[in-house]
């Protein structure tokens, strides 16, 4: 039985063949619709996420499966204090697959080794977010055909970031992946990313403080939101905040075939005048979220369809 | 220099940082044996000026050499038998560590549930990093 904790979690080539089912999904989505009768999935979150969860459950019911669990841990028996490991084990005599999402990293690891189905990390604090990663990859091969041969822009936020650092873990497994970093000083990716990740493995990356310095020959770029109470000072904050906003202006210097992700929700980092710009991929991002966790569950269920 | 009498049948820890000693004795948990210990302090050392050894009058089976293995694997383990040193064994970074140290993460899971074990894995063997099971939070040696 396997779990799914990290997006390392699985090889380039069991993350190919994710994918690729997850692309025949979205094609034949009737061939799919009865793959999962008779199965629940529980939903455990022991803190609010909408879009996750109903990701998820969406996932599930299109696949012709059904659905039990909580949205927060006031709704769970933590609240009277019971563990992870003794949850699961209940959980586990309900259901046969089961999404946690915990505000303590490495929750769904503990939930994972005392459980007796497959368990789906679906959050953990700031640690691991492996299905947002499997949404991204999937919405980049999907539409950009391929994974190698990339220039990355990873705008915004990168030092708390858990996407952009579950994102370039992901990556750098791909032949000639390039990464320009955009953000202010007081963000740019932590240490351990810098130098045990992008450093070690030779991977070519340069840091810039401005989006329009970086955006002309980007294939991807991945916003993300810079939240006021990250900056040290307000007048840093009015100082910067514009650079990482995207706006038609911005995107007017992007090439035609450059994509935009964001994992959402977004706030202002993107002037909704981008929203109908073609090469604006976020909604559909979200639609792929569903395909690659329906992909998941059947990976993880062991069912052929 | 001081004389403390050979052992029969034991071991010697030799090439302590100088210092360490007591943190060792209490980590190896030499207090709870029911037999001969004797902890050296700042005995002269050619190869590190000052050291600390510790010998102990038990078999080495008794001793978790992964423990010190993590505290500090320049240390050097001689077995003795007979009053001779019949082996030197040379400790290895252990590739995990279970109930030594505590993840010192408060968002951490280990900080909240009951009764699990507290692992570490070694990530970097150069770099001799560990990192919380859990978390992957990476353990700062003070």
């Amino acid at each position: 039985m396997r779990h799914l904790m990290s997006p390392l979690d699985l090889s380039v080539e069991e993350l190919d063949k994710l994918l690729t089912l997850a692309n025949d999904i979205e094609k034949n989505p009737k061939k799919y619709a009865h793959a999962c009768d008779g199965k629940k999935l529980a939903t455990c979150f022991y803190e609010p996420s909408t879009r996750t969860r109903l990701s998820f459950e969406s996932a599930m019911l299109n696949l012709g499966g059904s659905v039990i669990g909580f949205s927060s841990a006031d709704s769970s028996s933590a609240a009277k204090g019971e563990s992870v490991s003794d949850t699961i084990r209940v959980i586990s005599c309900f259901a046969d697959i089961c999404a946690m999402r915990h505000p303590k990293e490495g929750a769904p690891l503990v939930a994972s080794q005392k459980s007796s189905i497959p368990v789906i990390n679906a959050g953990d604090g700031g640690h691991q977010h492996p299905t947002q990663t499997l949404t991204d990859l999937l919405t980049i091969r999907s539409l950009k055909g391929h994974l190698d041969n990339l220039k990355i822009g990873l705008c915004g936020d990168l030092k708390f970031g858990r996407t952009v650092h579950s994102l370039i873990n992901a990556l750098i497994r791909y032949p000639n992946v390039e990464f320009v970093l955009i953000s202010p000083k007081e963000l740019r990716v932590p240490e351990y990313i810098r130098e045990d990740v992008l450093v070690a493995n030779n991977i070519p990356f340069t840091e810039v403080e401005r989006l329009e310095d970086a955006i002309t020959d980007l294939d991807i770029l991945y916003m993300t939101r810079v939240q006021k109470e990250r900056f040290f000072n307000e007048e840093d904050y009015v100082r910067m905040k514009d650079f990482y906003i995207l706006d038609k202006a911005k995107m007017a210097l992007a090439r035609e075939d450059m994509l935009v992700l964001h994992p959402l929700p977004r706030v202002n980092e993107i002037s909704v005048e981008v929203d109908d710009d073609p090469r604006a991929v976020y909604f559909k991002q979200v639609q792929y979220g569903v395909y690659v966790r329906m992909a998941l569950i059947l990976t993880l269920l062991e069912i052929e369809v | 220099m001081l004389n403390i009498s050979g052992i029969q049948e034991g071991f010697v820890l030799d090439h302590i940082k100088a210092g360490a000693s007591l943190s060792i004795y209490h980590y190896l948990k030499l207090d709870q044996l029911d037999c001969c210990v004797a902890i050296i302090k700042n005995a002269r050392s050619k190869k590190m000026g000052k050291k600390d050894m510790i010998k102990v009058e038990c078999p080495i089976d008794k001793l978790d050499l992964d423990i010190l293995g993590f505290i500090d694997h320049n240390i050097t383990v001689n077995i003795i038998k007979g009053e001779q040193i019949v082996e030197k064994r040379r400790l290895r970074l252990p590739k995990e560590i279970k109930n030594v140290i505590r993840c010192k993460n408060p968002r951490c899971i280990s900080s909240i549930e009951q009764e699990l074990d507290q692992i570490f894995i070694l990530t970097d063997e150069d770099k001799e990093v560990y990192r919380c099971k859990y978390c992957e939070e990476k353990y700062e040696r003070k």
